[in-house]
């Protein structure tokens, strides 16, 4: 019972971080929680089994997948707090709010008195127990259930095939295009300049420096660029005071490349 | 033991998952909220499966568990799809059939 009283309010605070998280990885996260503790209540309610598979099916394979689509899927405006239907959030809140406590006083009205326990029927142990109902009298759900995990199986995998409308693109094409681009637009047929070509900082975040001393933008990624942790490199360069022995003449720099940065 | 308090707490998060699926507007979340609710009934499955003292209610929430992971899977797939044509993920935007 020190369990439960330890567990339950950790559970019911994650349940609610569940209904105003902003993030849908943080929903994800409150979940485990409250899943890994309802485990545990499992082992203190003698389902040691169900404790298992409670660990392994849901806060190992269930949220797995929750976090892969929510990684494929991404920030998108579906969180926004603006209400599509006005009134609904409080209405909804209202029924919420009366549905539980009709239930919870209808619960708590009904009294179950003390548990019978589960010693008995745990005898030659939980496992055995379980595969002694299963195999028997709940024999035919079982299989029917295999049947109904091969169709979600089978239901995923063609909700989530995608077929290729248009022909992959060869080496030999895109080899091609780069030509044309060339012919039409006069864009550079080489690769691109490799970011942070520079003495202190190698890093990808750095531009590669043109011989006038400015910086290359094709060196560095969109991404970095549009996040603005791009690195002032000719700055870098600046910091650097002599290069090889004190007594070599530094050869006087240009700043008219610079001063554009 | 006394079996009222986890059947208290299966009530509780159960409502919790209700606001939740009524309230977000994420599907995503709103299918979490689905899995919470689902969840805390079967709390109340296994509560009831000790306080009878037959496995029973074990068998009924192991059950419960197996169609679960089956609804997430094909529910996540819905998801995936919507989101590459409509590029939503929000419950709001799939009104197509409403028109």
């Amino acid at each position: 019972m020190i369990a439960f009283w330890i567990l339950a309010p950790v559970m019911v605070l994650s349940a609610l971080g569940l209904l105003f998280a902003r993030k849908a990885v943080h929903c994800a996260l409150l979940l485990a929680v409250v899943m890994v503790s309802l485990a545990v209540l499992y082992a203190v309610l003698d389902a040691p089994f169900l404790f298992a598979v409670q660990i392994i099916v849901y806060t190992g394979a269930i949220l797995m997948l929750f976090l892969f689509v929510v990684m494929l899927v991404g920030v998108d405006a579906s969180d926004s707090v603006v209400e599509t239907i006005r009134g609904q959030r409080l209405f909804a809140v209202l029924v919420g709010l009366a549905f539980g406590v009709t239930l919870v006083l209808g619960v708590a009205q009904v009294s179950v008195g003390a548990m019978v326990g589960l010693d008995q029927a745990n005898a030659d142990g939980n496992v055995p127990g379980i595969a002694k109902l299963l195999f028997t009298k709940y024999v035919f759900a079982f299989e029917v259930t295999s049947a109904l995990l091969i169709t979600a199986a089978l239901g995923a995998m063609v909700l989530a095939h995608r077929e290729r409308l248009t022909p992959k693109l060869g080496q030999a094409d895109l080899a091609a295009q780069r030509m044309r681009d060339y012919a039409d637009h006069g864009k550079h047929v080489g690769p691109l300049p490799s970011p942070g070509v520079f003495a202190r900082h190698n890093a990808v975040d750095t531009p590669a420096l043109l011989p006038d001393g400015t910086a290359a933008p094709s060196s560095i990624s969109r991404v970095l660029l549009a996040r603005g942790s791009v690195k002032d490199a000719p700055g870098s360069a600046q910091q650097v005071e002599s290069i090889g022995g004190d007594d070599e003449t530094v050869p006087p720099r240009d700043d008219s490349g610079t001063a554009g940065r | 033991m006394n079996a009222t308090p986890f059947i208290v707490l299966s009530a509780i998060l159960f409502t919790i998952g209700a606001v939740g699926v009524l309230t977000r507007r994420n599907a995503i979340v709103v299918f979490m909220c689905v899995e919470l609710m689902l969840n805390a009934s079967n709390l109340a499955l296994i509560t009831f499966a000790r306080a009878n003292g037959n496995l029973e209610g074990q068998i009924a929430a192991f059950f419960v568990m197996v169609v679960a992971a089956a609804e997430v899977v094909v529910g996540l797939a819905i998801i995936m799809t919507i989101f590459r044509t409509r590029r939503s993920a929000s419950v709001d935007d799939a009104s197509l059939l409403k028109y």
